[in-house]
């Protein structure tokens, strides 16, 4: 097998802004060609790492190498084999589409006919041919989104940034974007994506670092993560929390995994979608308990950092506390 | 470096005629200031040794407008912090002084256009120049400088507030009083003492008195070559700020 230098590669990084360590020692890595998705709550040092490794800051410690070279060192050469999408769609809200592509090729040193060029191709790659003509402020979200993602491509970088790329979108914006980062994926460039969402993570990212306090708690691929974390859950709402007991006892044999309870709310792994709502709705009838819902959740990044870390992703005492009862 | 530099005050300039707030900063106010201060104020300001108000008040007005021709690059700057673009043009191999010199080279264009507009509107309502052609360009030249100097006032302005709308607070603040205690719009004799001497000693003064006497051949003293070193001071102390700033927000 040949040795291939990962395309990121952070080790210790730290930073503080005053008081605040934003990053308490993180390592990340990606392989070149693959998806690297941060996931984590906000707060937790994603923009921070972004920043670090686009060159934006310079960490207090740590090193970390991006497309072969030094983020400090070759910072200047570094900057011509990135592209970065930053947390908010950078765009110019008074420049048109084309205006704002063109003017960030030319930054890249292209010529204007060459930068015309380029932004013409990347405005019909991201359906934004029609609008391009019109200032970005009439653009939709899920629009300025696909105009940022498209002014990070400008120069074919073979590595990218997206600092939570999806966040504040509609779901249809959403998946577009995932789309378009797919096919970009497919093409070769490596990816980091930074994002809130496990199922985002879980779509795109081909490893995933979970991190929190500025800390890197876990690493894996999306099946490792949610090994851990525990798949599907069925919930039920039970019309009277008194009720959970006999609930309990009714659900606990759907899983080897114990049922959850949190005040009137009962929980159950699941290892299938398919029939898992029919099956605790006949178990619930059959006890003679009643149920105002049933749903089939998928594991979120609060489940995550619930098994990671036995907390909440946010502040511990706005957040009832979850019982765990075993069966 | 020029390139870059170029590319960005091209990206200031066009954009400047779309926001609708901007353009009639630089268009509409001005006419409207002149004309308020010629026939408002007018007939109680007395301008000995000047031939009417008019003449006197012209030159004043576009130098106090000059020195507001570099709101632009503060609430541009702010607005580019505020929207990520900063964090955006650093991120590309882009020489890192041409963000703040692309908008101060805007500036100076904009100025341009607002002394145009100024001197038209005088012309139509009575300033007549007793200049000739060198010296007329010299004071369009020395306009030029100074609006660049206060330029890197505002480039340091917009670097160092959180929202475009402070900066336009911080803007306003600072740069009114400067243009008023001065004798932009009337003779600095007028003010009381202590006031007088500061009006005096105020570099928009200084600038004024030299336009004065470039475009209409009053009496220069000392005022040209002190106005030159004043736009160089403000430069050398403004300048080097501003991208301080610059750099030290990247690291914050
Ligand atoms: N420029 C800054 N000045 C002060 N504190 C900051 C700055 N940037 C980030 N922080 C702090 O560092 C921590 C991590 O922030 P950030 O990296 O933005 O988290 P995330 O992107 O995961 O939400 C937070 O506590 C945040 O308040
Ligand atoms: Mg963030």
């Amino acid at each position: 097998m040949r040795f291939e230098e990962p395309a990121i590669s952070a080790q210790g990084l730290v930073k503080s802004f005053g008081d605040v360590r934003a990053l308490d020692g993180v390592d990340l890595e990606a392989a070149p060609g693959t998806v690297l998705g941060v996931l984590g709550p906000n707060g937790a040092g994603k923009t921070t790492s972004v920043r670090v490794l686009t060159t934006l800051l310079e960490p207090d410690g740590g090193q970390a190498r991006v497309a072969g070279l030094d983020v400090v060192k070759d910072a200047p050469r570094l900057r011509s084999r990135i592209g970065l999408a930053g947390q908010y769609a950078a765009v110019d809200e008074n420049l048109t589409g084309i205006e704002n592509l063109t003017m960030v090729g030319r930054l890249y040193g292209n010529k204007r006919a060459v930068a015309k060029r380029r932004a013409a191709e990347l405005l019909e790659r991201f359906s934004l041919s029609d609008a391009g003509s019109r200032p970005a402020k009439t653009y939709s979200g899920g629009m300025r989104r696909r105009l940022d993602l498209a002014a990070a491509l400008v120069a074919s970088p073979p590595v990218l940034f997206l600092d939570e790329p999806t966040t504040g979108l509609d779901p249809r914006s959403r998946i577009e974007l995932w789309t378009a980062i797919e096919e970009l994926v497919g093409e070769g460039t490596t990816v980091l994506l930074t994002t809130q969402y496990l199922e985002e993570a879980d779509r795109l990212a081909d490893r995933i670092a979970v991190i929190d306090h500025g800390h890197v708690i876990a690493e894996g691929t999306a099946d490792e993560l949610k090994a851990r974390v525990g798949g599907l859950r069925v919930e039920v709402t039970l019309t009277h929390g008194a009720a959970a007991f006999a609930a309990m006892t009714a659900l606990e044999s759907m899983s080897d995994e114990p049922v959850r309870v949190d005040g009137p709310l009962v929980s159950v792994q699941v290892d299938e979608r398919a029939g898992a709502i029919m099956e605790a709705a006949r178990r619930l009838s059959q006890a003679g308990v009643g149920a105002e819902d049933i749903a089939v959740r998928r594991p979120t990044l609060d489940d995550v950092f619930l098994s990671l870390t036995g907390h909440a992703t946010v502040e511990d005492q706005d957040v009832p506390e979850l019982v765990e009862v075993a069966a | 470096m020029i390139n870059d530099t170029l590319t960005l005050a091209e990206r200031a300039l066009v954009r400047l005629p779309r926001n609708p707030d901007m353009l009639l900063a630089f268009t509409v106010q001005p006419i409207m200031f002149v004309l308020l201060f010629a026939f408002v104020f007018g007939g109680a300001i007395e301008t000995p040794g000047y031939g009417d108000y008019i003449d006197f008040l012209i030159p004043g007005m576009i130098v106090q407008q000059i020195c507001f021709g570099g709101f632009a690059t503060a609430l541009g700057l702010a607005e580019d912090m505020t929207k990520g673009l900063i964090d955006r043009f650093r991120s590309l191999p882009t020489a890192r002084a041409s963000v703040l010199a692309g908008r101060t080279l805007a500036d100076v264009a904009t100025n341009l256009l607002s002394v145009a507009i100024l001197l038209a509107t005088g012309l139509v309502i009575g300033f007549r120049f007793d200049a000739g052609v060198p010296e007329i360009l010299a004071g369009l030249g020395l306009l030029l400088l100074f609006g660049y100097a206060f330029s890197w006032i505002f480039a340091l302005i917009g670097m160092s507030v959180s929202s475009p709308e402070a900066a336009n607070g911080v803007g306003f603040t600072l740069i009114f009083p400067i243009t008023f205690i001065s004798s932009a719009f009337v003779p600095v004799a007028s003010m009381p003492a202590g006031l007088e001497q500061v009006a005096e000693a105020n570099p928009v003064s200084v600038v004024v008195d030299a336009i004065r006497a470039l475009w209409l051949g009053g009496e220069m003293g000392n005022s040209l070559w002190l106005s030159v070193v004043w736009c160089f001071v403000l430069i050398a102390v403004f300048a080097p700020l501003a991208v301080r700033k610059y750099r030290m927000s990247a690291s914050a």
